[in-house]
Formats: C-alpha cells, structure tokens, sequence
C-alpha cells in the first residue's frame, strides 16, 4: 500500500428530495492518510466538510454490506476499495438500478421482498418434533465437510447489493429477482440439510428469476465475497429444469 | 403527528440477541404480534463481525461443570454463578437449534460439528464457522426469521425513547430515519437488544452503530447501569482501524512475538508451553501492554504494536480455519498472514456492563428486558470469556423473548391516549434538534473528545488519578452534547440528526463508565489499577450500579450471586 498522503477530489452525487428537483454533483477537496479507503474519503467529507451528507456505513471490515456505492462508475464496497486504486479525482455516486432516497442511499425494500421470496430457511418435510431421528444425540444433523463444501460458497453473500448493481437484466427489468438472491435460493437448494428444493424450484421457474438471466456474469464480476451468483443461477437453472422434467415423467411431482 | 402501531412485544435491535428473541416470541405464541425494530436492516447488525466462534459442551470430555467453572474464573469471580449456570445449561441445544436452521457451522469427518481451543476455556468447546460465525449466525438467525409472519419488522427506525406507564414499560418511540416521521410503537413488553457501546472510545473492533443506544434508552428511565467499568480489550486489533483479527488465530495455533521474535507470553503466569497463547483476554491485553512498556514492542509504520504469527500454520490450514482473517490482513495492513506477521495491538472490543438484568434477562422496571451485549446479566463478570458472547445473545435473547411473551400476556396495554402523548413530546424534542443551533458545539469534535478522555482515563491500564480525571471531563462533554450546532434540517435520511442522538447516548453511557470505575479501588479482570494491583474480595466483591442524575450517576451496589464456585486466586 502507498504511504503517500495526498488530497484528492472527492465528487459526490447529491440529491435531498425535500429540496432537490435532480441530482447534483458536489466536489470537495480530501487530504487523505495512507492506507484509506474510499469510505474513509466519504466520512472525511461528513465530518469536517458537510455534516448532511447522507451515507451508509457500519463495519468497515467488509463484512456488514452497508456500504456500496458506484466509485467511479462501478459498484464497489467503499471499505474495501482502496484510495490507491484511484488517481487524484474519485467520482462516487449511489448504487446503479435502485431508487435513490437521499444522497448515497439507495432504496432496498424490493430487494427485501425478492430475498424473502426464495425461502431462504431449512425446510424439511417433518417439523422438528417429528424429525428427531435424523438429529444425533447432540441435535444436530449429520453434514460431512464435502456436503457443507457443496453449499458453503453460496453462504458467504453479504446482501451488499454490488451485484444488482452490475446486472444488466435488473437495469431494464426491475422485477428481476436477481442475483444474491438467487444464489441464495441455491444456496439452500444445495444444503444436504434442506428437502425444500421443489418450492424453490417452483419459485425460479416463475417469471422474472432465473431463465430471465442473460450470462452477462457482471454479478461475479464484481462480488467483494467471490460468491459467484453467476455460477449459482446457472446451477438453478438447471435444477429448475430437472425439476421441471421430473414432473412431466412423473406427474403430481415425482414418487 | 405520531404514527401508533401497537404488538404484544416490542423489540429493539435486530443483531442477534434480538432476532433470537423474536423466534423465540414468534413459535411460543404464532398468534402474538413481535415488533422488531432496528435502527439498521438486521443483516447490518454488529454480530455480523464476530468471528472466533461460539461455546457450549459439545464433546464426551467437556461438561456443565467445566464450562461453569471457567466463565466463573474468567470473570475474576464477579459473574452471577446461578446466571451462569444457567447458561452453560443452555448453551448446547441453542447452538443446536442454529445448526437445524441453517447456521454452516464447520464439520468433522463424521459429520458432527467441530470445535476449537479458545483463551481460557480448558476444552475445545468453541463452535466454529471458519472464522465468520457472526456472520452466519446473524444471517441464519435474519433468514429463519422470514418465516414467521407475527414478526413485523420496523428497518431503520431509530428508537429514542421507552414509553412508560406507572413505572412500566409499554412501548417506544421511534424514529422513522427514511421519512423523519416519528412513531409510537406500543407492546406490553419491551426488549432491549441493542448491543454494546464500543464507539465511546477511539480505537474499538466496533462498527459505528456501536453507540450505547439501549444503555442510554434504559438510563434515562431511571433503570441501573450494572458493572460499567469493565471494558474487554482484545489482544489483537489491527492497528489504525481497530479490525478485529480473531482470538481463533491463536486458538489455531498462532504465536504472538515480540520484537526480538520471543513468544513473550511464554514468560508470563497463565498458560504454558503450547497453550501461552490461550491465556483470557484481559491478561494477554495487559502482557502486551507491558511488552510496550519495556521496549519490546515493534514500532514502524504501523505504529507500536506486537506481532501475531501464524506462518508456522501453513497455507492450507490458515485456508481452512482463518480466510477471514487471511482477508483482512491483506486488504486492511497490506500482510499475507501465509508468509509475514500480522501487526496488532489490543484494542477495546466488548462491553461486559450494560442494563442490570437478572437470571430471565428482566430489569427492574416492570415490562423491559434486555439480552446480548446491552445486557448485564452477568456471566461475564470482570472479564468475559472468548465465544461466551454470541451464545450469550442466543441463550438470553431466547429467554427475553419466552419470559416477555409471558408476561405480556398478563399485563394491561395501557393508556393509548397517554403514550401517544409521551410519543408526541419526544417527536417534538426531537424535531427541534433537527438543524438546530443551540450552541457551537459540532458532532465530530465532541465525539473525539470523548474518545481521547475514555482511551486516557479507561485503558488497559488504570489510575485514580487520571480516571478522575476523565470522570470530571466526561460529565462536562455530557453538558456540552445538549449545545450541538447542527446543519442538517432535512427530514429525508437525516444521519446529522441520528449521529446527534447516537452521541447523546454515548456521553451518558461513557460517564457512567468512568465513574463506576473511579470507584472500585481494585484490580479485577479488566479493570486493571496501577495504585491497587490487587483484587479485594473483602471490599469489592459486588456489582457497580449506576443510576441517573442530572448531576452525574449515583452509585449503588449488588451482591454477586456466589455458589459452589469459591473465590479463589485467579491463576492459568
């Protein structure tokens, strides 16, 4: 990492709907540390230059999701991405494809809908009173180390939302469930644990989900937790499908 | 206008200790209505940043007994032992329960789960999740609860006040922070989950929401602070941000090396030969500490700090066990752990005081409870053990929830018109702070201060004089945070006027802090004292109350809850 200190030129995307008709662009001028991130740029900016810059920001170890922002036209999680990556202008806007609440805070309630709408919880046919022989004498469900490596991946996404912001589908159709929560959708699908694939399946065959992906692999591209949604849409897809060709072998969805 | 809503339980904060207690609620009554409100959407809450793990008995060699034990002398015997008790009990079938929903905790070969050592637990009891078990826990924790459609979830509201009746809890008033309407969510009983106040100093593992927000709700109302002076700092913090590089390192098989390459805490009295490592927290906190003093720490431009090494490990382990931490100390000081050591230095990380809760996470106020960080129950005494805390948050957040929902069901909603009028009152409060200028004081400035006067007064390292100090300066910058000179008059995602209420609370919980700890002329667990090196059962084995007063706190005491744990020397 640089231990150069230099000021930059931090242009932030502004927009109060109380007193704003568009959005504007204000600049500032940062005097910044080595070792900065992006977000330590934007805090500077709200502690010492202009308290009502409005912005998300919690962890910043990467870990909470609270604080993605286009830097420079791309998604990026503002406390990992690093001032070095960057000359002495950083443009940050707030993220692609959402509504914009105020200054760099964007709107997720759609995105909380689309989450909830994979299931993402264990199901099991029995409820747990009824399923107690398959919990071992400590309660739990037997999981080998390759049955969790199956879906581990999968569980590492940090709802930061980057991916929605990459995705070309969810730019021209809102509805589009997207990435994140697809994969986690399939997250749970391949979960040795979970026998609620065919709900889920029956989700993602449903318009809007997956057959509405176009292979553009943006969300992979840009994902700080290398979860590869792309890979798991395209996993879901077929699984969709299966499970789709199942049903018209065997009608009333299988044995 | 105050919008009303009204549930049977209302519960504030939605990290872990408040997503278990709304499950709990939600499949002990399906028909009860479970308010959750936080001031961030639940997958932001702090408990997504743990790491290391989480400890219950999970092995034929390890039982109640031991686990007790521990987290008894972990605490420098000032945990309550029947609350501990208790805990170790429950610990197990809740870490259980997370498993059966989800929770990718990692496995053996046979298809159990697996656990780790961890800093003065005498078994490998610490269940583990690589190291991201927050993380996973958090959002096993936040998908389980989707499924359950009594929860009504309130997201980035921000809670200011407790609505009272006759001494009772029977609400609170919130701010919507999207609209800037103000609303008085009604429950017969209310739960506290806020977690801990870290943000009061400087340097801290902490995440920004970390302001002490539960702590100050719960004061005001005349409700005791219990145990404030403790203050957990953990060993290894990176430098500059305070990132929390996880205690697991070292429970894997990591060294901490001073600069002449010595395992230096070979040399100090709590562990020895492999496990020096895996000393409690305060101790190596203060080894460290004195490692610095003596010369030996490393100073380059990472400041002064130790050393963690975990290159003996080996790629393929560090892969396995700590991608996280490999993680974090690539992107955040530059280090590949596979082959440098990573700089640290000990760094304030958890709160063992809080709200003054017993056994059935109840406060004194009739209606409240309180469970995880913001809660003092106390397991954790003077000093909290490595992975007791986010079992804390599941066994307690669950016992909130049951014991509340009981309650509630007994207890009258009291007077709608009455509550809507203390809602009313504190919306107006609040909407004349919006923008306000009621003085010259800025946000930033005084938050600062308050950090440089807790870090000063409250460290590692203690004396009377200089926590007198931060006691006389911690009450003026609590006077001084009523004239704050605010620019930001929007009701649109107004965070000036968030950040205005956050440091609000933080300057009553900081005070109470630093006189609670002038106070106790002693050393226990964290609460190390230069002038009394010693701890001193005959004097000050109690808990610290405090209680509010325009003036200050007003201390108080309570008995520890002894059993058949003797107080003993406190040696590893």
């Amino acid at each position: 990492m640089s231990d150069e200190k230099k000021t930059i030129k931090l242009e932030i995307t502004r927009f109060d709907p109380d007193i704003d008709e568009v959005p504007k662009t204000e600049e500032y001028e940062v005097p910044t540390e080595p070792g900065w991130k992006v977000l330590d740029a934007v805090n500077y900016v709200k502690d010492n230059l202009d308290p009502s810059l409005s912005h998300r920001w919690s962890c910043r170890m990467a870990v909470c999701g609270s604080c993605g922002m286009m830097v420079n036209g791309e998604p990026k999680l503002t406390c990992k991405t690093s001032l070095d990556e960057y000359g002495d202008a950083i443009k940050v806007e707030p993220l692609a494809n959402f509504p914009v609440v105020r200054d760099l805070v964007v709107e997720i309630d759609g995105f909380m809908d689309k989450f909830k709408s994979v299931k993402p919880w264990i199901i099991r046919a029995k409820e747990r009173a009824e399923d107690m022989e398959n919990l071992n004498e400590r309660g739990t469900y037997s999981q080998s180390p390759d049955e969790l490596s199956a879906f581990k991946q999968f569980s590492m996404c940090i709802n930061c939302l980057l991916c929605y912001s990459a995705c070309p589908v969810v730019a021209n159709e809102p509805e589009f469930i997207g990435p994140a929560a697809i994969a986690l959708g399939h997250r749970y699908n391949t979960d040795s644990r979970d026998e609620g694939a065919a709900e889920r399946n029956e989700v993602f065959r449903g318009e809007g989900t997956v057959f509405s992906c176009s292979f553009a692999n943006e969300c992979s591209e840009v994902c700080p937790k290398n979860v590869d949604p792309a890979s798991a849409v395209n996993q879901a897809k077929l699984g969709a499908v299966v499970d789709w060709a199942k049903g018209l072998i065997l009608p009333r969805g299988g044995a | 206008m105050v919008q009303v809503s009204r549930h049977d339980i209302v519960i504030v904060g939605g990290g872990g200790a408040g997503l278990r207690a709304a499950i709990a609620a939600a499949e002990a009554n399906p028909k009860a209505s479970i308010a959750l409100v936080s001031k961030v959407y639940p997958m932001r809450s702090h408990t997504v940043s743990a790491e290391g793990g989480a400890a219950a008995v999970a092995r034929d060699d390890d039982n109640f007994e031991l686990h007790g034990f521990d987290t008894v002398k972990g605490s420098d015997f000032l945990g309550d032992q029947n609350v501990i008790e208790y805990f170790v009990e429950q610990a197990p079938k809740e870490l259980a329960l997370l498993e059966n929903w989800g929770c990718p905790w990692s496995r053996n070969e046979d298809g159990t789960v697996s656990t780790r050592a961890f800093g003065g637990m005498t078994i490998k009891r610490t269940w583990f999740a690589t190291d991201k078990v927050g993380f996973h826990m958090l959002h096993s924790l936040f998908q389980q609860s989707m499924r359950y459609e009594n929860i009504v979830r309130y997201d980035e509201f921000f809670v200011t006040k407790l609505l009272t009746e006759d001494g009772a809890c029977k609400g609170v008033a919130a701010l919507e922070i999207r609209t800037g309407d103000y609303h008085a969510i009604l429950g017969r009983a209310v739960i506290l989950a806020t977690g801990g106040a870290g943000k009061v100093f400087p340097f801290t593992t902490n995440g920004a929401i970390k302001t002490g927000d539960g702590m100050a709700l719960a004061y005001r109302e005349g409700v005791g602070l219990k145990d404030m002076e403790f203050v957990q700092y953990h060993p290894t913090g990176l430098p500059g941000t305070g990132i929390l590089i996880t205690e697991a390192s070292r429970g894997e098989g990591g060294y901490l090396r001073n600069k002449d390459g010595d395992r230096f805490l070979v040399d100090y009295d709590y562990g020895v030969g492999k496990k020096a490592e895996l000393g409690p927290r305060d101790m190596i906190s203060r080894a460290i500490i004195q490692e610095f003093e003596a010369g030996r720490g490393i100073d380059d431009e990472h400041g002064l700090h130790a050393a963690l090494d975990l290159t003996h490990l080996g790629e393929a382990h560090i892969m396995a066990k700590l991608p996280f931490v490999r993680e974090l100390a690539r992107t955040y000081v530059g280090v590949d752990p596979v082959h440098e050591h990573i700089p640290i230095r000990p760094v304030v990380h958890y709160m063992m005081g809080g709200v003054d809760t017993n056994i059935r996470a109840e406060t004194d106020m009739p209606g409240l409870y309180a469970a995880g960080e913001v809660a003092c129950g106390s397991i954790n005494g003077a000093n909290r053990l490595g992975s007791n805390s986010l079992t804390e948050c599941l066994v307690f957040g669950n016992s909130a929830g049951v014991h509340s929902l009981d309650y509630a069901s007994g207890a009258d909603e009291g007077n709608e018109a009455s509550l809507r009028g203390q809602a009313e009152e504190e919306a107006a409060r609040v909407d004349s702070l919006r923008g306000s200028k009621r003085g010259d004081e800025k946000i930033a400035d005084l938050r600062v201060e308050m950090n440089r006067v807790m870090e000063e007064g409250c460290g590692v390292y203690r004396e009377q004089e200089t926590m007198k100090i931060a006691e006389k300066e911690m009450h003026e910058i609590r006077k001084r945070a009523s004239c704050l000179h605010l620019q930001d008059s929007s009701k649109v995602f107004n965070t000036e006027l968030v950040a205005a209420l956050e440091l609000m609370n933080m300057v009553e919980v900081a005070e109470t802090l630093a006189v609670s700890a002038a106070h106790r002329k002693e050393s226990r667990g964290a609460h190390t004292c230069r002038d009394f090196p010693h701890r001193d059962d005959q004097t000050y084995l109690y808990h610290t109350l405090a209680y509010r007063t325009d003036d200050g706190p007003r201390l108080d005491r309570k008995e520890v809850a002894l059993g058949h744990w003797e107080p003993q020397e406190r040696k590893y």
